[in-house]
């Protein structure tokens, strides 16, 4: 069968299924929109938030982000799972015996303030909005590479997916679509894994064969892959290279980014006890580390084969002409991820580190004038059945793994952003005495509101789309993680202390990065140049946010120090979500 | 504050693990995954140390561990202080 149509089939598929789903799956209450009725079991919704969690860029990019840079981006690795040891310990099961829907509703009630629920309210739009970009754009991209359908009417398409599913069903329907994702996106990110780790050290399960003998030499394969990457002027792959300072304060503020981030928090909202709060985080983490596990093993070996693939005689020996250029060259070079530019019009290709002073001479010596091939980091993945050469169904699932990871995670985001919009915006400030009818159809409009806003930015990506990563797990880790475990935590903290907390936390952060990025990321409007030698201590914009949540802490213990106490009844507020006894069910109100 | 002995007894002992947990939790990622890999250095693991071994599976496979210890232990400690959901 042709290719193309295989693709569609299996895309297809998945889309009926998700489609099939969301009718079974209606929503018919606010409890049930929000919070799927508190009704859903742990495992169930470790497995959802696992595909609620992993966004295009876990799927599509972070194989790719690891393979180019080696030990230094284990910090996405640790950064991107650690924060549900915090999630599991500090925040999941308190907030589940809140009994409530939103994170910023918990933030309104326990410092009795509607001042800090907007500032929440302001922290999960701006954070979410920005996170859902991205995986509008995924979309596309998996769309246009793998299926040759233009990326827009991709998104389109996308887009009416999300909108059936999540605007009928909410929750509910959202947290069922997300455990069929999870099964699409995990078989199809594993399955090629299996085949490269085979085919390269015999051993099928990739993060064992990550650390085990590559056959073709003989060599354990990391070792292999350091002499090999030495051997073309790059980096050390298994050596750390980049500031200790730098990296330890960007897997902190990666960690307490993921705890805070509200459209993961409010997913432990819907199971039925506390206990199943903490099994859930647990379950939760397993499905992740399935992904995050075999990553870096893909990165590694894909890393290798590339060079392999290049210079097939070694890398003293010239590369590959050319006209014998590998399969995945000649399928990538049509999108552009693949380029190939004869500087030296020797008709090879020379694949090298450039910018190494030390390797230069060397370059010289060969005849080479400029690294000739860029390979970007997102085909990594998708060209890995390629790369292995696996059947064409297996193809054909990378493109549906690719969109069910973006899917899942776009719609997590639109309901943290709808849920807020009709909970604490309409119901919470401007319309206290809406019915729960009302309410419902609130959120059924948010929510359509938020898919088309989101649909257009994702036609219409601003040019900022790639650097805001950095600003929602920023404003996340500074501004919401540390306003919810002092909630906890620290029952004399009041509502002063708490509102100038999260602001100063907030303001810090964006300032940080603006000074670096320009104003609304805008090109020419940042104050210095955004390269580490300007950076305070060597601190990069990414890693800010650690910062900004310490100086929220700080300024909430002092600011509550010079005033009143909180009233008794926050105290015994206090004093309630600490204990699991009363859970009871979804709260109505 | 409704000063109940149980209650507060009940707290001390999950602040107590979490504690431990999350001495484990920075040891594991920030520790052995980075700041103390030069220590490591000599223990091989495929091609590489042990550090590295943390930093890219070890520490995710402990964070695991971890999260089920404490539920695990919090169930226990929630029945004996009589907090437990019925």
């Amino acid at each position: 069968m042709d290719q193309f149509i295989l693709n569609l089939l299996v895309v297809g598929a998945t889309f009926a299924l998700y489609i099939g789903i969301a009718i079974w799956a209606r929503a018919g209450s606010t409890a049930e929109f929000y919070a799927a009725s508190q009704g859903i079991h742990p495992v169930t919704n470790g497995m959802a938030t696992a595909a609620d969690w992993m966004s295009a860029a876990s799927f599509i990019s972070m194989a790719g982000l690891i393979a180019f840079v080696g030990y230094d981006n284990s910090t996405y690795l640790m950064g991107w799972t650690g924060g549900y040891v915090l999630l599991a310990l500090l925040l999941a099961p308190y907030l589940r015996k809140f009994g409530r829907f939103t994170v910023p509703e918990f933030i309104g009630d326990r410092f009795y303030s509607l001042p800090a629920r907007l500032v929440a309210v302001l922290a999960l739009i701006v954070a979410s909005v920005t996170y859902v970009i991205g995986q509008m754009t995924g979309v596309g991209v998996a769309f246009s590479n793998l299926l040759e359908v233009p990326s827009h009417i991709g998104i389109l398409i996308g887009a009416a997916v999300v909108f059936f599913y999540a605007v009928l069903g909410g929750m509910k329907g959202i947290t069922y679509t997300q455990v069929a994702q999870y099964v699409v996106l995990i078989t199809a990110y594993t399955i090629p894994a299996v085949f490269v780790s085979l085919a390269m050290t015999g051993n099928p399960i990739p993060p064992l064969g990550l650390f085990s003998e590559h056959t073709a030499s003989g060599q354990p394969l990391l070792e292999r892959l350091d002499d090999v990457v030495t051997d073309l002027g790059f980096r050390e792959y298994t050596m750390n290279h980049d500031s200790m300072l730098n990296m330890t304060l960007f897997t902190l503020s990666l960690m307490i980014g993921t705890a805070g981030l509200p459209h993961v928090i409010i997913r432990f909202f819907t199971v039925p006890k506390v206990a199943d709060a903490r099994w859930s985080a647990g379950w939760a983490l397993v499905f992740i580390a399935l992904l995050y596990l075999v990553a870096p093993a893909v990165g590694a070996m894909t890393r290798l084969n590339i060079i392999d693939t290049i210079y097939p005689e070694g890398t003293d020996n010239p590369p590959v002409q050319f006209e014998e250029r590998p399969d995945w060259m000649r399928t990538w070079e049509v999108t552009g991820l693949v380029n190939w530019d004869d500087l030296n019009e020797d008709g090879r290709v020379q694949f090298y580190n450039d910018d190494s002073d030390d390797f230069a001479a060397e370059a010289e010596e060969r005849g080479w004038e400029g690294n000739e091939l860029t390979v970007n980091n997102d085909i990594l993945v998708l060209a890995s059945p390629q790369i292995g050469g696996l059947p064409g169904w297996v193809i054909a699932l990378a493109a549906a793994g690719g969109i069910a990871a973006a899917l899942s995670t776009a719609a997590g985001l639109l309901l943290a952003i709808s849920g807020t919009i009709s909970n604490d915006v309409v119901k919470g400030w401007l319309a206290p005495n809406i019915s729960e009818r009302g309410e419902l159809l609130t959120a059924r409009i948010a929510m359509a509101l938020a898919i088309v806003l989101a649909t257009y930015l994702g036609l219409n990506p601003p040019g900022f789309a790639a650097e805001t990563v950095a600003l929602a797990f920023g404003l996340a880790a500074a501004s919401l993680f540390p306003a919810l475990m002092m909630g906890i935590f620290s029952p004399k903290i009041n509502d002063k202390g708490a509102t100038t907390g999260m602001l100063v936390g907030l303001l810090f952060t964006v300032a940080y990065i603006f000074t670096y990025k320009g104003i609304f990321f805008i090109p020419g409007t940042n104050f210095l140049p955004d390269t580490s030698e300007y950076w305070v201590f060597g601190i990069a914009t990414v890693s800010v946010g650690a910062v900004g949540a310490m100086l929220n802490f700080a300024t909430a213990f002092i600011i509550s120090s010079m005033t009143e106490e909180p009233p008794e009844e926050i105290q015994e507020l206090v004093e309630s979500i600490r204990v699991p006894r009363g859970s009871g069910g979804a709260q109505d109100h | 504050m409704s000063e109940n002995p149980s209650a507060s007894a009940y707290w001390k002992a999950n602040i107590r693990i979490i504690r431990i947990c999350l001495v484990i939790w920075a040891l594991v990622s920030f520790g052995f995954g980075l700041i103390l890999r030069p220590l490591l250095s000599g223990i091989p693991v495929g091609g590489t140390d042990l550090g590295f071994w943390f930093a890219q599976q070890g520490s995710i496979i402990v964070f695991i561990a971890l999260i089920f210890f404490y539920a695990w232990y919090m169930n226990r400690i929630d029945r004996e202080h009589g907090v437990d959901e019925v």
